[in-house]
């Protein structure tokens, strides 16, 4: 479903941050994608909705090549690709209800989403996420009360109302404690596999990847290093993607489940 | 290098001394040029005037005490003036400051070459200009009366209204606006979505920040014939009708308590 193809991005410094890039996602698939920071992990989803163009290479969606798409053509597409971001980037001064709506803005008219007349089956839908998410009787809280939590379930409706065929995740655990990352990522991979949606998740715990995902993607420098199962994750991969480190702990913790994350809290 | 290496033991000093040196030559040459400064004001001065000052002013003081209480009925109209050229003119300018500002901004402007440093001239032009100036000039213009003080003072608070707002458009979280870029939004909604909502607060504190401002800068624009409260100071000026002027200076510290007591209720109500 989606297709990268010796997908590049150099920035302006002369940095090389995606070096050729091929990746294969099939329709309902999720992946995790790990690797240290700088690795090319965020912008690698970001070149594929292109908040940061790329700079040469192919992404093809459902056969549509994202890279070469014009302004209008890139917002429709843009409608099929959900995002979850790190720090839940919800619009801090809008309600949590008008944080969810937004994710149709693709789908209605300038007049009407900025006087707020959403149409009904977009409300009902917007009310049918929050409660799956457990957030029905905050939706006319402003989103800056929330907990990161709680916030970062908002996100996760705002991205899935737009019926995306792909979720981008980027670090959605980066900013939660332990117990709500797990159940951040339980709840995004139960809803993808609801939905038969295909994601691709950054992530930088790599416990937590293994413990949720079937398929993980270890980048390097701009480069996929590997690609695999989760337990195909050995030390002398974890040192290749990461560098030199005692890799031992990591991996018991998953294979314990994680019971160490547990324990700790 | 502030670590001196002294006896074996490592001395520490927040300057080095050829640096406090120099900080002491600095201030030498203030001094100097401050003593200097004073002779020359002090050539330039007729010092009879400035001894003769207090008696001057208290003589104008027991001309002016009481105030002219009665006189307050013919203020009431020019002061509502006054009020109607800060609130009209403070309207006119937030309307013309919210493009020029999105214009201006580096994450906004759709040109960084060619538009911005155009918003930006806008910026410094009108706001480099005082409104006395702005009103003399509209008055030979569109002739004299409150329509030449609404344009004067709106003109000078384009420049400043645009200038905050442009800053604090630079300032919002990217990370919300790109969030709403990703949904497919169009141009106009992820300014709608992603970036009003985060300067709401700053334009809402601007707007009476200014108008605040303009109610003390409205008051003298009758001086040069631009209508209000002025024009009433101006005309007892010049027949020497101290205790009317009183009074125009009583009403005018009023009406800015009042706006300054308003304004920083709407503020604390907003922040």
């Amino acid at each position: 479903m989606l297709q990268l193809k010796k997908l590049t991005k150099t920035y302006k410094t002369g940095d090389q941050a995606l070096k050729a890039i091929d990746l294969e996602v099939p329709k309902g698939q999720v992946l995790a994608l790990i690797g240290p920071s700088g690795a090319g992990k965020s912008t690698m989803i970001r070149c594929i909705n292109r908040l940061v163009e790329p700079t040469s290479g192919e992404a093809l969606l459902d056969g549509v090549d994202l890279v070469k798409l014009g302004a209008t053509g890139l917002r429709k597409t843009r409608r099929e690709m959900g995002m979850i971001f790190q720090e839940y980037a919800l619009v801090e001064r809008l309600t949590v209800m008008e944080n969810v709506l937004s994710g149709r803005l693709g789908f209605v008219g300038f007049w009407r989403s900025f006087l707020r007349r959403f149409p009904q089956s977009d409300v009902d839908e917007a009310f049918r996420l929050l409660d799956r998410v457990g957030l029905l009787h905050m939706a006319d809280k402003r989103a800056d009360e929330l907990s990161g939590g709680q916030r970062q379930r908002v996100g996760i409706c705002r991205a899935l109302i737009q019926n995306p065929k792909l979720l981008l995740v980027d670090e959605p655990t980066a900013s939660l404690d332990p117990k709500t990352s797990r159940q951040i990522m339980r709840l995004i991979t139960e809803l993808c596999r609801e939905r038969g949606l295909a994601a691709i998740i950054n992530i930088h715990d790599v416990a937590l990847a293994q413990m949720f995902v079937p398929r993980v993607v270890g980048l390097r420098f701009g480069e996929i290093v590997f690609d695999g199962p989760p337990n195909g994750l050995t030390p002398g991969k974890l040192t290749e993607i990461y560098g030199e480190e005692d890799w031992e702990a990591t991996i018991e913790a998953v294979d314990d489940n994680g019971n160490e994350i547990e324990a700790a809290q | 290098m502030p670590v001196l290496d002294r006896d074996g033991t490592q001395v520490w000093r927040r300057r080095t001394g050829k640096e406090s040196l120099g900080r002491w030559f600095g201030w030498l040459l203030g001094v100097a040029a401050f003593v200097y400064c004073w002779q020359i004001i002090s050539d330039a001065t007729t010092w009879f005037f400035v001894w003769d000052a207090p008696r001057i002013a208290n003589d104008i003081w027991t001309r002016a005490t009481p105030p002219k209480w009665e006189y307050i009925t013919q203020l009431g109209r020019p002061i509502w003036d006054t009020l109607n050229i800060a609130t009209l003119g403070t309207l006119i300018a937030l309307f013309l400051a919210v493009p020029v500002a999105f214009l201006a901004a580096r994450n906004t402007t759709p040109s960084a070459l060619l538009i911005r440093p155009v918003a930006l001239l806008i910026i410094v032009s009108t706001r480099s200009i005082n409104s006395l100036i702005w009103a003399l000039l509209l008055i030979a213009i569109i002739g004299p009366g409150v329509f030449a003080g609404v344009i004067a003072i709106a003109i000078r608070s384009i420049g400043f209204c645009a200038k905050l707002l442009y800053e604090a458009i630079e300032e919002i979280d990217h990370a919300q606006v790109e969030a709403i870029t990703a949904t497919g939004a169009s141009r106009w909604q992820v300014m709608a979505y992603g970036i009003v909502p985060q300067i709401l607060p700053a334009f809402a504190g601007i707007a009476v920040f200014r108008w605040d401002i303009n109610i003390r800068e409205s008051t003298v624009l009758g001086l040069v014939g631009a209508g209000g409260i002025g024009l009433q100071l101006s005309a007892s000026l010049n027949v020497l009708a101290w205790p009317q002027v009183s009074l125009i200076l009583i009403v005018i510290l009023v009406a800015v308590i009042i706006s300054e007591w308003v304004s920083a209720k709407v503020r604390g109500a907003i922040i």
